[in-house]
Parts: structure tokens; C-alpha cells; sequence
């Protein structure tokens, strides 16, 4: 399947990622690859077959409104690239 | 400004988004605090958080919240429930994905009946309830290089409730949101309080030009944080946009943000670029399926609807459609005065009493009726003396309530007979004050008797004075006129 340059930029911008020239042409190749690959599951029969929605069978796996334990403050932290004592820090983001 | 002339040309179509955060203790998919005010960043788990590896699980109770609204609003609830992910990039949804409802929302259709200011009645019609999961609280501090995040409130439960574009005027929005408001209440699943955000409203706008069929493009304005701001963003949007119209320019399908300080709205984003949320559904979620035992048992949990005690009240109890609407605002209230309804058959003046010195008692001290000191039947007894005219109206409410509010199990009849309130309506024991009162005042009853009949109620105040209130007014307005025409 061919992927043209503009559905590239769509893509990237809905990720959040960004790409030079280079970039862009070894994305367009690898995500043709990928759909191409995909695209057999086309040769598959599903005529009258529900969507799959989950691997499971089960259904109604629901948890009672109890509290539980919460991650200690300094533990939700840790990982954080960036954090004060309280918060999560980010690159300024306006609305 | 725009002319009136040109503004009525156009027809205002409105739909509205209100989020409505259900009062569970623990959030959608973990079992974390919902808890509104507390450090930031205490309230979070490792789902919370969106760390690999992890398994959301739903909320139970958070399902038949959703599930009461839908009975509430007649809509239709769907019986194989999944969930399905909304995909976009932003700091407060640390997964990159809200997991929410696409195809297949819990609640289909429904209705919500609103009245307007005139006592006009209107019914709005709901489009879909859906369930999903709040995100965190991001903050834009001046002078702060970053942005700070709180995930305290992200995977807090929330129901969506989109309303078809049936608005047709601000007034008519904001009546939907006092009747949105009303049931959440009702049902207790939400505590409907627009400034914290526990009930937030974002409403699509659109002009048309009156008579035509199409609807306009519409654009969406959020970050109204109260009834009145809806109200005003409305407005505003409705100018704004038969201006450009008028102007020939066209109008753009987009986010706009409200200025409470302006009243005016300002762009935030194309909605063409991020309206792209590439929906599929949830894999780490079973479908949760409600059975018809199941839905039974939410519909035997529900409260009785303002709606229906609006009706009642009006029809079983007679009373008019103001009294119905004030006393069916909270629940609490019109339960308590369905509760007093059943000692006594005074419905009236049962409404006078819960309105009046009830209301205004526990609004003064920010009570809440399950505070109010004087026992239900003791009230109906109240009420009844007033009615039989034992004591008059303003002595029930000005002499005896108060003292009842100290001494709240003492008998009403008996506390009016010690305070010497009993009214008296034999004419044996009014007429000699009538009597004393015209044979006081030669001089005026010349002058009733010359055609000022106005002079009768300075009679009756002297009456009323010296029989020291318990005369009945109604006894000795008519002995009075018959001594003063003699």
C-alpha cells in the first residue's frame, strides 16, 4: 500500500513525532511494509463474523466501589523525567 | 452591534456535552480515592499512571450510575456493553489514550423534559449516555516555564450526556442544565456542582437562516464553569456568528474558549486537525453485560423523579405548578413535604410552611433539612391548627414555629394554649371587643360611615391589637361591618 507524504505529516502530528526528509522516506517505507503485511487478513473470509473485541470469553469482570491501596506519592513520582515535590513537570503546553 | 431586526432572521441551534462525574468512591477502571481536594498526586496507581503492564477492571457501582440516568431519562440501556479507546497525545492522560465508549454507548436516546421561565414545556432529546473516565488536571502557572500535572482526578467516572441540537435559546439551554442538575441530584450520582467541575457543559452552536433545514457549521465552545456562563457564551456566540454571516464570511467548525471576564469567546484549536481520535475498542476490557435482574434491581433503586412528584404535587396535593417547582427543586425537600403530606390533608398550607419558615430556617443557618429539629408529625400538627383556625396563619409561623424550633417535641395546641394563642373565632368573645373598638373611635366610624371604607382596616388592627392577635379575621371582619353599617 502506498503512503503518501501528506498522510506521513497526519500521522506524525497525531503522535507527536518529527521527521526529516530521511526520516520521512524510511517511515513511508516501513509503514507500507507493515500495511501490506496487514492487508492479508483482507483474504480472510469474516462474512456474518462479529468484531472481536476482546481474546477473552468472559464477561462482566467488575470490581466492587472499594477503596484499595495507592502508590506512595514519592514512588508515582520516581520515573518522571521531570517532577518537583508535588507534580509531574512538562514542557509548557497552552490551550 | 447587530441590529434585532437582522438578528431574528437567524435561528439558534444548540446541543449540549455535559460531563457528569459520578459519586463513587473509587475511579472508573482502579480502585483509587476519587476524593475531591487532596495533595497532588496522592490519589494514583500504577493504572492511574498508565504504566505498562497494567489492567484496568470497571467499576461496578460507576456502571449502574450510568445506568440510573439512562432509566431516568427514558433512554433505551444497552444490554452488551464495551469500551473503546480514544487515542490523543496531551500531558493529563498519561496512557495516550481515555477509555470511553464508541459504538454501543449504555445508554441510547431518552429524553429530558425542561420548563422554561414562562412555564413553558419542552422536551429535549438525548442522543447517547456514555461512560469514560475523567483525565488529570494540568496547570498553566504564570511565571512557570512548565506545566504541572495532577493525576488525582484522572480515571475519576464520568458519564457524558449529549443532548440532540433541540435548543433552540440560551434560556432554553439553561433550563436543560437546571434539569440535568436536578436528577443527578436525585439519583445521587453526582453531586452536580459546576465550579468544583463536577458537572462541566460544552455546547454546540450554530445559526441557520429561519426556515431552512440544514443546520449551520457548528462550533463548540467550552470552559463555561456555571449556568449563567452557558448562558452568556450562548449569546455571544449567537451574535457573533450572524455577524459573520451577514459579513458574507464563512464560519469555521471549531473549538472555541469562553472569557468570563469578556463574555466572549476566542479560537483554541482547528478541530479538523486533532479531530482524528482513530477509535477502537479496549482489548484489556471485558463487555460488561447488564442482565434484565440486574436492570431490575436498578430500577427498583431509584427515588421517586422530580418530575413525577412536579406532577403529583400539582395533582394529588392541588397545589400550583410555583409551589410544585420550589418544593421539588432537591429532593430532600420534596420528600420531606411528601412525608408531612401523609399527617395531615392541609396541602396547602403545608406548602406554605415548608416554603416559607422551613426553607428560609435552614437556608439562614446552611442547614440541610435532615438537620431540622421539629419531628415531621409535630409540623403536621402545626400546620392543621392554622388550618382549622385554631391559631391564625401569622402566629403559627411567627409565634409558635419559632418557639417549636427550642422546643421541638412540645405539642403545638398545647404550646398555644400555654401562651394564650388560641384564636378566637366564638362571636361571644370577639363581639364586646368589636363593640369597645367602634364605640372608641365616634369620629372615624362618622367618616366610614360617610364612604370611607378604607377606615375598616385600621378597625380590624385595633381589634387585632386588643384582642392581642387571637381574634379570628375573618369573624371579626364581618362583626365589624355589621356594627359599623348599623
Amino acid at each position: 500500500m502506498k503512503i503518501d507524504n501528506s498522510t506521513i505529516q497526519k500521522l506524525a502530528h497525531l503522535s507527536r513525532l518529527e521527521f526529516d526528509a530521511q526520516g520521512v522516506e524510511k517511515m513511508k517505507a516501513d509503514l507500507s511494509q507493515i500495511l501490506d503485511w496487514m492487508e492479508q487478513l483482507n483474504e480472510v473470509d469474516t462474512e456474518g463474523v462479529e468484531p472481536l473485541t476482546t481474546m477473552s470469553t468472559e464477561v462482566n469482570v467488575l470490581r466492587e466501589d472499594v477503596l484499595g491501596e495507592h502508590l506512595p506519592h514519592e514512588d508515582g513520582l520516581k520515573n518522571a523525567p521531570q517532577r518537583d515535590s508535588d507534580y509531574f513537570r512538562v514542557p509548557k503546553v497552552l490551550e | 452591534m447587530l441590529d434585532k431586526s437582522i438578528k431574528d432572521t437567524y435561528e439558534l441551534v444548540i446541543g449540549l456535552e455535559v460531563h457528569a462525574q459520578l459519586l463513587t468512591k473509587s475511579k472508573m477502571y482502579t480502585s483509587d480515592s476519587t476524593e475531591y481536594g487532596n495533595l497532588p498526586n496522592t490519589h494514583i496507581s500504577v493504572i492511574t499512571l498508565g504504566h505498562p503492564g497494567t489492567l484496568p477492571k470497571v467499576n461496578k457501582r460507576a456502571v449502574e450510575y450510568a445506568v440510573k440516568m439512562g432509566i431516568a431519562c427514558n433512554s433505551e440501556i444497552t444490554r452488551r456493553n464495551i469500551f473503546a479507546r480514544k487515542n490523543y497525545f496531551y500531558p493529563d492522560l498519561p496512557k495516550g489514550y481515555q477509555i470511553t465508549q464508541d459504538k454501543g454507548p449504555i445508554c441510547v436516546g431518552g429524553v429530558v423534559p425542561i420548563t422554561l421561565p414562562d412555564g413553558t414545556e419542552k422536551e429535549v432529546a438525548l442522543t447517547r449516555i456514555h461512560m469514560e473516565e475523567d483525565a488529570g488536571k494540568s496547570m498553566h502557572l504564570a511565571g512557570e516555564v512548565d506545566t504541572l500535572v495532577d493525576f488525582n482526578r484522572a480515571g475519576v467516572p464520568l458519564i457524558e450526556i449529549v443532548s440532540e441540537p433541540d435548543m433552540r435559546s440560551s434560556e432554553e439551554a439553561y433550563a436543560y442544565l437546571v434539569e440535568i442538575k436536578k436528577l443527578v441530584r436525585y439519583l445521587d450520582i453526582c453531586d452536580g456542582n459546576m465550579e468544583e467541575g463536577s458537572l462541566r457543559c460544552d455546547a454546540n452552536i450554530s445559526v441557520r437562516k429561519r426556515g431552512e433545514s440544514a443546520y449551520g457549521k457548528k462550533v463548540e465552545v467550552k470552559n463555561m464553569n456555571s449556568f449563567r456562563n452557558v448562558a452568556r457564551a450562548i449569546e455571544h456566540e449567537f451574535e457573533r456568528q450572524v455577524l459573520l454571516a451577514e459579513a458574507g464570511v464563512e464560519i469555521v467548525s471549531e473549538t472555541r474558549t469562553f472569557d468570563a471576564t469578556t463574555g466572549t469567546t476566542a479560537s483554541m484549536r482547528t478541530k479538523e486537525d486533532l479531530n482524528d481520535y482513530r477509535y477502537f475498542p479496549e482489548p484489556d476490557l471485558s463487555p460488561v453485560v447488564i442482565s434484565e435482574e440486574w436492570l431490575q434491581s436498578v430500577r427498583e433503586s431509584m427515588p421517586p423523579l422530580p418530575r413525577f412528584l412536579y406532577q403529583k404535587f400539582m395533582q394529588t396535593y392541588q397545589l400550583p405548578a410555583y409551589d410544585a417547582g420550589v418544593l421539588t427543586e432537591s429532593k430532600e425537600i420534596a420528600l420531606y413535604f411528601e412525608a408531612l403530606c401523609t399527617h395531615t390533608q392541609a396541602y396547602k398550607g403545608a406548602s406554605n410552611m415548608v416554603m416559607g419558615p422551613v426553607k428560609s430556617y435552614l437556608n439562614e443557618l446552611t442547614l440541610s433539612i435532615a438537620d431540622f429539629p421539629i419531628p415531621v408529625e409535630n409540623l403536621a400538627k402545626l400546620v392543621d391548627l392554622a388550618d382549622t383556625g385554631k391559631v391564625s396563619a401569622s402566629v403559627a409561623t411567627q409565634r409558635l414555629f419559632p418557639t417549636m424550633l427550642a422546643r421541638p417535641e412540645v405539642d403545638p395546641l398545647a404550646l398555644a394554649q400555654e401562651l394564650n394563642l388560641i384564636q378566637e373565632s366564638d362571636t361571644a368573645s370577639i363581639l364586646p371587643i368589636v363593640e369597645e373598638v367602634v364605640a372608641a373611635f365616634p369620629d372615624k366610624v362618622a367618616a366610614y360611615k360617610g364612604g370611607k371604607k378604607g377606615l375598616l382596616g385600621m378597625f380590624m388592627g385595633e381589634v387585632m391589637k386588643r384582642s392581642k392577635g387571637k381574634a379570628d379575621p375573618k369573624v371579626a371582619t364581618q362583626l365589624l361591618t355589621e356594627q359599623l353599617e348599623k
